[in-house]
């Protein structure tokens, strides 16, 4: 008990995600079997999974370290195509299909740390808002990459065309009668087996936090935020501001790649067109709803935002209309100070954290 | 204070929002509980998923009218009623999904759709897994039906068009210069230009420039056109949708660039365009199944029906929409399936009617039949517009 009451807030805070999530993961689990979910809200799961990921990852970069970067859904890019690569081409070495998926986000995530490093290196080492324009134009270049990339495997191992100027098609990959096309350029992946589940998203979900908590209050997660929150000063007592600002942005990146590569096992076809800026964007908007460096509000903020607009399909065409007044009433409401001080009376605890943020 | 009274008047607004949409979905629940009083032989629950707003939505909702032309005729016939029930998929395989589990729970029986490829094949692997039919009316890829029997297609596959376009363009216009603008972040733009361009090969002919653009440099072909032109190319064939070959007709136009521009079905709309100067599509060859200025009976009233529904004319999009109904239907009937069926024996049964010699007469073309792996066949007509309509060529 007295430990309890010792443990600092933020300990304190960081536990009480960790148990929000996994409550609400054995909520969840207790519906689905007892056949209380509805298949549409069974459907949303894994997506949700895959988003509260990116938005945890998002934060890192954006709340935690303090630099905005536009182009997420690039490391999402590539992750989902490199997952499914190596699932693909595993099928028949690796029957088991959970181990396949664990080995398919791992690639998927370093990929997208090599990715990560590939774009920070160069940048970070810039003062000013450079991060954003080149990760902006990587979500671009990702984009048209992977368009122009065929991929298919067989007996023989993996085939890879790129096809850059347009001229070359499946038939220039000379698979063999028993191989598979796994991408097909701009058509993108075609009949993956899908192999993600709920738990595996959950999974993925808490070694996210655990990950990204333990960094952030951890002694790198201190010279992380103060390089936000004052780079000369920073700089000044000899914290190396590149190495702290790649390490966050790798870090972050990986993650994403993660959620990537479980997404992209949970549909049979995607191309890569939906990794898109305005999926960056769509993820920044749950990562600013959800408030800037506070996790659990990205979790939260990641489920509401990526449920509502499947629960509006009463509305039918005005659905986005709606969608769109919600987020104006969301942000007007949590920075309204009236609501902010209802919010006070009620949790009084959460006073230090308001000031602080 | 000021804060709070927007508050105020957003959340006003946003109630009169629901009260809007849900009298609209009052209506329809009325109309199918009278149509269900009156009717013994109980009712099919049609589900429907496609673009209903995005850039795409005119694909999705000219399906969704002209399957509702056929479904509101099939039901004023008496005896088995049809209710449709339509979800919008923005174009996106995720969301596609989405809609397809959200009309499983609507009780959903049959699927007409998803309208667009790419919705299609992510849609099309949770119908094999489910065992829920599905017949698609546009999505035209062969990934959408490879490797799933109850998978099937009304419109020609992408590899399809562009062989027969190809053939077309060997057999009567042999000795012309031919170049390719094509979308390379497409599907479906690069599933025909891959099957054209190795066709063309196949017949000695071969494509003399090969322009591409992508959905965010689709506003400018002066690049492309200007190639196309100094490599002497009389015939440019353009797999693409209608928007972006429309402006690519204007500014051939302004450049005094006049080759032959040969299209696919994607072009079929570019004469109801706003704001198209339709002036500019004179010439034009069209390959696509359906033409609205056709004068047989089914065409007219058709048209007549969809004009007095949409207020524009119906193209290709609305027609495959209206084929897939009565196919569905006549294929329910055939089959001996009845509304009390679950949708996994329904498919069953229509499984092997589709792939037993069943065979339709549509608006996009007569005695369709079907292949066990789910392609149509059916004969593809060339249309030249001619005075701002589709003549037979």
């Amino acid at each position: 008990m007295n430990r309890l009451k010792n443990m600092k807030r933020t300990t304190k805070a960081n536990f009480a995600t960790y148990l929000g999530v996994i409550l609400a993961f054995v909520i969840v689990t207790i519906l689905v079997n007892n056949g209380m979910l509805k298949r549409s809200h069974m459907g949303l799961l894994v997506p949700i999974c895959c988003y509260i990921v990116m938005a945890v990852s998002l934060n890192l970069t954006v709340g935690i370290l303090g630099e905005l970067s536009l182009g997420h859904a690039g490391f999402m890019s590539v992750g989902a195509f490199s997952g499914v690569i190596a699932a693909m081409s595993l099928a028949e070495a690796i029957p088991y299909a959970p181990a396949r998926l664990v080995i398919a986000i791992i690639v998927g995530a370093v990929c997208a740390a090599i990715a990560g490093v590939i774009v920070g290196v160069p940048v970070l080492r810039l003062r000013g808002d450079y991060l954003a324009i080149v990760t902006l134009a990587f979500g671009e270049i990702i984009k048209e990459l992977i368009n122009c990339l065929i991929v298919g495997h067989d007996s023989e191992g993996l085939h890879i065309v790129f096809n850059y100027n347009g001229s070359k098609s499946v038939e220039d990959l000379h698979l063999l009668e028993d191989g598979i096309v796994i991408v097909k350029g701009a058509q993108g992946t075609a009949n993956v087996t899908t192999i993600a589940s709920f738990t595996a998203g959950f999974i993925l979900i808490m070694i996210t936090l655990v990950i990204v908590l333990n960094l952030v209050n951890s002694r790198s997660g201190r010279a992380i935020m103060a390089i936000r929150d004052n780079r000369i000063a920073a700089e000044s007592v000899g914290i190396n501001v590149t190495k702290y600002k790649l390490m966050a942005f790798v870090t972050s990146s990986a993650l994403a790649g993660a959620a990537g590569a479980l997404y992209g096992l949970n549909y049979s076809s995607m191309q890569a067109t939906k990794f898109d800026f305005n999926t960056s964007i769509l993820v920044l908007v749950y990562v600013v709803l959800g408030g800037l460096g506070n996790i659990w509000g990205s979790i939260i903020a990641a489920t509401v935002l990526y449920v509502l607009p499947e629960a509006l399909r009463e509305f039918a065409d005005y659905r986005m209309l709606v969608y769109a007044i919600v987020l104006i009433l969301v942000m007007l409401a949590t920075n309204s100070p009236a609501v902010k001080n209802v919010l006070i009376k009620i949790i009084p605890h959460r006073k230090g954290e308001e000031d602080n943020g | 204070m000021k804060k709070w009274i927007s508050l105020l008047l957003a959340v006003c607004m946003l109630f009169t929002l629901v009260a809007c949409g849900g009298s609209g979905d009052k209506d329809t629940a009325d109309d199918t509980d009278t149509s269900g009083e009156t009717a013994d032989a109980g009712t099919y629950v049609f589900g429907g998923i496609g673009p209903l707003t995005g850039e795409a939505a005119i694909y999705g909702n000219a399906v969704k009218n002209g399957a509702q032309i056929a479904v509101d005729e099939i039901n004023a016939l008496g005896g088995v009623q049809i209710e449709l029930k339509f979800q919008d998929d923005v174009a996106d395989g995720e969301t596609a999904v989405n809609a397809y589990n959200k009309l499983l729970d609507d009780g959903m029986q049959v699927l007409v759709g998803p309208v667009t490829t790419g919705s299609a094949i992510a849609v099309s692997a949770k119908l094999y897994e489910d065992r829920v039919f599905g017949l698609t009316p546009s999505a035209s890829s062969p990934d959408v039906t490879s490797g799933k029997d109850n998978m099937f297609q009304l419109c020609f596959t992408d590899p399809n068009q562009g062989v027969a376009a190809a053939d077309y363009i060997a057999e009567n216009r042999a000795d012309s210069t031919v170049a390719v603008i094509y979308r390379n972040d497409d599907a479906y733009s690069q599933g025909i230009r891959d099957a054209f361009v190795a066709e063309l090969k196949a017949n000695g002919m071969e494509a003399a420039y090969e322009g591409t653009f992508t959905k965010d440099t689709a506003t400018d072909f002066s690049v492309q056109l200007t190639a196309a032109q100094s490599a002497g190319a009389d015939l440019v064939f353009l797999p693409i949708y209608y928007q972006p070959a429309s402006v690519i007709l204007s500014q051939a136009d302004a450049m005094g660039y006049a080759p032959t521009f040969f299209g696919v079905d994607g072009m079929d709309g570019i004469l109801t365009l706003e704001g198209f100067d339709t002036s500019l599509a004179e010439g034009v060859t069209v390959q696509s199944p359906f033409s609205a200025d056709a004068t047989d009976d089914a065409t007219v009233s058709f048209v007549e029906k969809y004009v007095a529904l949409a207020g524009e004319t119906p193209n290709q999009f609305a027609a495959d929409g209206y084929d897939c109904v009565y196919a569905l239907y006549n294929a329910l009937n055939e089959a001996g399936c009845t509304p009390d069926m679950s949708a996994e024996d329904i498919c069953e049964a229509l499984v092997a009617t589709f792939t037993g010699g069943f065979s339709v007469d549509g608006l996009t073309g007569s005695n369709m039949t079907w292949s066990a792996n789910g392609e149509v066949s059916k004969a593809p007509n060339i249309y030249v517009i001619t005075d701002g309509k589709y003549v037979a060529a």
